[in-house]
């Protein structure tokens, strides 16, 4: 029923318009591309390779060197590297779990209860997206030693959890998705405000969150360096990693393979949530 | 409709339940620490001593006192201008016509547009092919082809950087508001193309301004918020590329003076008062981009 509804109302279109766009994409894309060929290309190249004139973007003989190299640095270091991986491991997925769910239900909360001064504290969330956060770092700081966070890793999930982003994205899509009826279909019936926010609001808004997942699992996977974190065990993957690996030249190869296996993660969760993003534009004909 | 009114009045414990946790983490690490900035911007602090409460005296340096900031104003505007905009419509319409793709293909055409932004450093690919020495990707080419006889130094000259920086700010911005969009495409019920097409609109152009782009409002919001953020926020990329500060401040921006006294100098006040403008530029144009974008669909 719903595919054939998604088909149905395709409009006119020349041939000519298609290809253009066609041409646009691909040229944009190889452009887009490009960070991700060269970081792939740079780890493949044997050392000779990387350093030869004139400059070859693609590799002529790959070989895995600089990843065997990247292990045998890893294995000296000394915290094992399983401590690091466990340190991003858990603050990845802790924060971007807690950051989804609280956000959620608070974006909700703002966008379909009925309450003095809703629209001022969302208002606040919005303006503080502005700030730079150069200049916060210092106050931050300050905060954490008040709380006694400082080397903790707490101080890096739970101000994850309150992070702007996600409250303005989710109320956005919420304001979009979410039409008012079902609610008061679902009140009438007497659901109370929790079973409906967990499974009438969060299944139909799960582009949005699925999208929120995507940009807070990157922006802590990614953390490259912290003001509050100076035991080397509680340090995370990405600090640790640039810290061993700026050491100079010789190190170039190995770096770049670094780059290549810190994307992995990320490129998994991007492609998951991605498929399930299109998977409810299948069915997403059935809610009519 | 009427009758929901009655239902919609929620206690004040299911409020309290719903917005309070989120509200304490945010507050405290992010409301708190703005706050505490801006009340420093009217003190002088070096970090070292107890802030001293100056007044206004930091703005009034920052405007009558010193001209590389009034430079920084200039180059953040040219970068906003330019990259704001264009990225801000190119991620619109990248989404669009990704939107219409088989499933699979969508699948990979989103990765590889959102591919600047799978990680955080992704940009260094520029310093590689903007590399001054004949190592660089570009000087080789050129070299080879026997446009140039000798490498130029792109990210230290003072004709080159802002516009390099301009491609490069453009192209690494585009991942967020391009997702957000994706996302947003799915939001659009269905049904109301049907009736638009009833209605008589024809072409997916007028589609997209009449049904859709009114349907995706809510996103488009959320976006230029982060368009805003981010073609003002320039910073990162300027100091990995042409350095802080670049070539005779080519492509200085108010970002990048920002770090430059807050972390190189340690006039943290000074430093505060900068961010304290560059947030209220970005404020009054996001005012001005929600009075444009209420126009959509007219």
């Amino acid at each position: 029923m719903a595919k054939i509804k998604l088909h149905t109302h395709r409009l006119n279109r020349s041939l000519g318009g298609d290809i253009c766009i066609g041409v646009f994409l691909f040229t944009v894309g190889l452009f887009m591309a490009l960070p991700m060929i060269y970081a792939i290309c740079t780890s493949l190249k044997p050392a000779d390779e990387l350093w030869v004139y004139p400059p070859r973007f693609f590799v002529h003989n790959p070989t895995f060197k600089n990843f065997k190299e990247l292990f045998r640095i890893l294995d000296d270091s000394t915290v094992p590297f399983s401590r690091y991986i466990f340190n991003t491991l858990f603050v990845t997925i802790v924060g971007t779990g807690g950051h989804v769910v609280l956000a959620s239900m608070c974006a909700y909360a703002l966008c379909k209860f009925d309450f003095r001064g809703k629209n001022f504290l969302f208002n606040i969330v919005v303006l503080s997206l502005m700030f730079n956060a150069t200049v916060t770092a210092i106050p931050n700081f300050i905060i954490m030693a008040r709380l006694h966070w400082v080397d903790t890793l707490a101080a890096l999930v739970v101000p994850a959890f309150g992070s702007s982003l996600g409250l303005y994205l989710m109320k956005q899509f919420i304001e979009q998705m979410i039409p008012d009826g079902i609610l008061e279909a679902a009140r009438i019936d007497g659901a109370g405000e929790f079973l409906i926010f967990f499974r009438i609001v969060m299944p139909m808004v799960k582009p949005a969150w699925l999208t929120l997942v995507i940009f807070s699992f990157q922006g802590l996977w990614n953390l490259a360096d912290t003001n509050y974190i100076y035991r080397e065990d509680l340090k995370p993957l990405n600090y640790a990693l640039h810290q061993i690996l700026s050491g100079g030249v010789t190190r170039v190869g190995a770096s770049a393979a670094a780059t290549v296996l810190m994307m992995i993660v990320p490129i998994l969760i991007f492609v998951l949530t991605q498929s399930q993003v299109v998977e409810t534009l299948a069915t997403s004909g059935m809610k009519d | 409709m009427k009758l929901g009114k009655a239902y919609k009045r929620q206690s004040k414990g299911v409020v309290w339940f719903f917005i309070l946790p989120y509200f304490c983490i945010f507050f405290t690490f992010t409301v708190l620490p703005v706050l505490m900035s801006i009340f420093l911007s009217f003190t002088d602090f070096n970090m070292f001593q107890i802030p001293k409460f100056i007044g206004m005296q930091n703005y009034i340096r920052l405007f009558l006192q010193d001209e590389i900031f009034i430079k920084s104003i200039g180059n953040t505007f040219i970068l906003a201008l330019i990259t704001g905009p264009l990225g801000y419509i190119l991620c619109l319409l990248f989404a669009w016509f990704i939107n219409e793709l088989r499933p699979t293909a969508r699948a990979i055409v989103t990765l590889i547009f959102y591919a600047p932004s799978i990680s955080g450093n992704m940009y260094l690919v520029w310093q590689a092919v903007f590399s001054g020495d004949a190592y660089g990707y570009l000087n080789g080419f050129l070299m080879r082809s026997g446009l140039i006889s000798a490498p130029i130094i792109w990210l230290r000259n003072e004709d080159y950087i802002l516009p390099i920086i301009a491609v490069v700010a453009l192209w690494s911005s585009l991942g967020t508001s391009f997702l957000t969009f994706i996302a947003g495409f799915q939001g659009v019920d269905k049904t109301y193309y049907e009736a638009a097409s009833i209605d008589g609109i024809t072409n997916r152009w007028q589609e997209l301004w009449y049904v859709t782009l009114p349907l995706m409002r809510p996103q488009m919001l959320l976006s230029a918020v982060l368009s805003i953020t981010a073609s003002f926020g320039v910073g990162a990329i300027v100091t990995q590329l042409a350095g802080n500060p670049s070539t005779n401040y080519a492509a200085h921006t108010m970002v990048n003076h920002l770090q430059d006294y807050g972390t190189a100098r340690y006039e943290l006040g000074y430093a505060s008062a900068i961010a304290t403008v560059l947030f209220i530029i970005m404020v009054i144009s996001n005012f001005v981009i929600r009075r444009i974008i209420s126009k959509v669909g007219e």
